[in-house]
């Protein structure tokens, strides 16, 4: 299930209202706080999450994929450049991790197409995308086809 | 006018007994309505349940020379500074309204039962400390109604649209102007007095509905969630950061080896536009 706020955390400031991609968060008229009007239509994105300055509000994984007792709980500080996650276990493991937050300003990091030379024929016969295999892991060999693995497409459907 | 106590100007028509029942009954209306909003939601039960749960989970135990300095700085920077506000205006509106709140009731009081009629002169200062309440009130309550509430733009909501959520804020700005208005009008017994009642009677009578309690939850909330951090468990959140020179040298930290510790504002340098 998706994002919640504690209520008790949440003082109205509506940032999660302003961010959220689905217009989704919305503000509750009984407490004036803020609240997930929509929990079906919520993906998940961890954008309210991320930028609730008071860490009211929290996901509620699905069961399938986050099992009961655990916690997934985030903390995003633009002012050190990191984002840190806090993953609970039910067996008490725990996991922090710690990494810089790498969103760069806008326009400033996208290559300029203009500038690149256009594909190759042998480049756009070919079986890789823009920029791999620099841009994908190739660690355990080449891009991972029908040929390589010594299978042929059979036309038709067969069961 | 600013140095009138219009509390012992209204003696001659009212008895000093009626505003002062009335007095205490507000505070009993608030008490009441505080306990039984606590019983109804369960809050204590709650803060309570949370509390016992946190400290079997801790990773280390806080003492009790711990706790009470973790109350003294709560009490310094959450209570008394409104230190959890992140948002510099919601901080500032906030410390006026409290400051003028907790000034305007005060100097009420002393008027009503220290000097309820002109008989005992009531010293100057009094009535002027009641109006920098009153219209600290004022410029702090209007400011935030107006400008800093936000639930209007990012909703496409009439800024007149009135909620359950607003009880508290309107009657509380409703009492104060009719009160500042009544006294600048020269006090007596009139509409303006009668208005005025009924707005002070609904702020006190309907803590249940309203918001007001929070004054009492708050600092609650406020010294569990700095207790929270001391004892490890910090509900859950994070704890490692980018000061501490261990999680430096991590691996994931590579990219940022030779940044500076403030990276400047990020997104709280655009705050929300809700107007």
């Amino acid at each position: 299930m998706p994002t919640f706020v504690y209520m008790t955390r949440c003082d109205g400031c509506g940032h999660c209202v302003d961010i959220c991609p689905s217009d989704i968060m919305h503000i509750d008229k009984t407490y004036r706080r803020a609240y997930n009007i929509e929990p079906n239509m919520c993906w998940e994105c961890y954008s309210c999450v991320k930028a609730c300055p008071q860490h009211a509000i929290d996901v509620r994984g699905y069961a399938d994929f986050a099992p009961l007792g655990h916690s997934v709980r985030v903390h995003r500080d633009e002012e050190k450049g990191t984002i840190a996650w806090r993953i609970k276990f039910r067996n008490g493991t725990e996991k922090n991790f710690l990494s810089p937050i790498t969103t760069k300003p806008w326009g400033q990091a996208i290559p300029k197409l203009a500038d690149v030379a256009g594909p190759s024929k042998e480049m756009r016969d070919g079986p890789l995308l823009y920029n791999e295999p620099k841009y994908i892991r190739l660690d355990d060999g080449d891009l991972h086809t029908l040929a390589a693995a010594g299978l042929k497409m059979k036309k038709g459907v067969y069961y | 006018m600013f140095t009138v106590n219009p509390f012992a100007e209204l003696s001659a028509l009212l008895s000093p007994a009626v505003l002062q029942t009335y007095v205490v009954l507000m505070i009993v209306l608030v008490a009441a309505g505080t306990l039984f909003d606590i019983v109804h939601k369960g809050s204590a039960k709650y803060f309570f349940d949370n509390w016992r749960r946190s400290k079997a989970r801790g990773a280390r135990q806080v003492g009790g020379g711990e706790l009470l300095s973790i109350a003294v700085r709560t009490a310094l920077v959450d209570v008394l500074a409104s230190g959890e506000f992140c948002n510099r205006k919601r901080r500032i509106a906030h410390l006026l309204t409290m400051y003028g709140f907790v000034l305007y009731v005060v100097t009420t009081a002393v008027m009503i039962f220290a000097y309820p009629t002109p008989v005992t002169p009531t010293p100057a200062i009094l009535p002027q400390l009641w109006w920098l309440g009153a219209l600290m009130v004022c410029v702090g309550g209007y400011w935030f109604w107006f400008f800093i509430r936000a639930d209007v733009a990012a909703e496409g909501r009439s800024p007149l649209r009135l909620m359950r959520a607003d009880l508290f804020i309107l009657s509380l700005l409703a009492s104060v102007t009719l009160a500042l208005l009544w006294a600048a009008a020269g006090g007596g017994t009139g509409v303006l007095f009668g208005l005025y009642v009924l707005a002070t009677t609904v702020l006190f009578a309907s803590v249940p509905w309203s918001k007001f309690a929070h004054m009492f939850f708050k600092p609650a909330a406020a010294f569990e969630k700095r207790v929270s951090k001391a004892d490890g468990t910090a509900e859950n959140l994070p704890t490692q950061s980018r000061d501490d020179p261990e999680q430096q040298r991590r691996h994931s930290m590579e990219l940022l080896q030779n940044a500076p510790m403030q990276m400047g504002l990020g997104i709280k340098r655009e705050p929300p536009r809700h107007y």
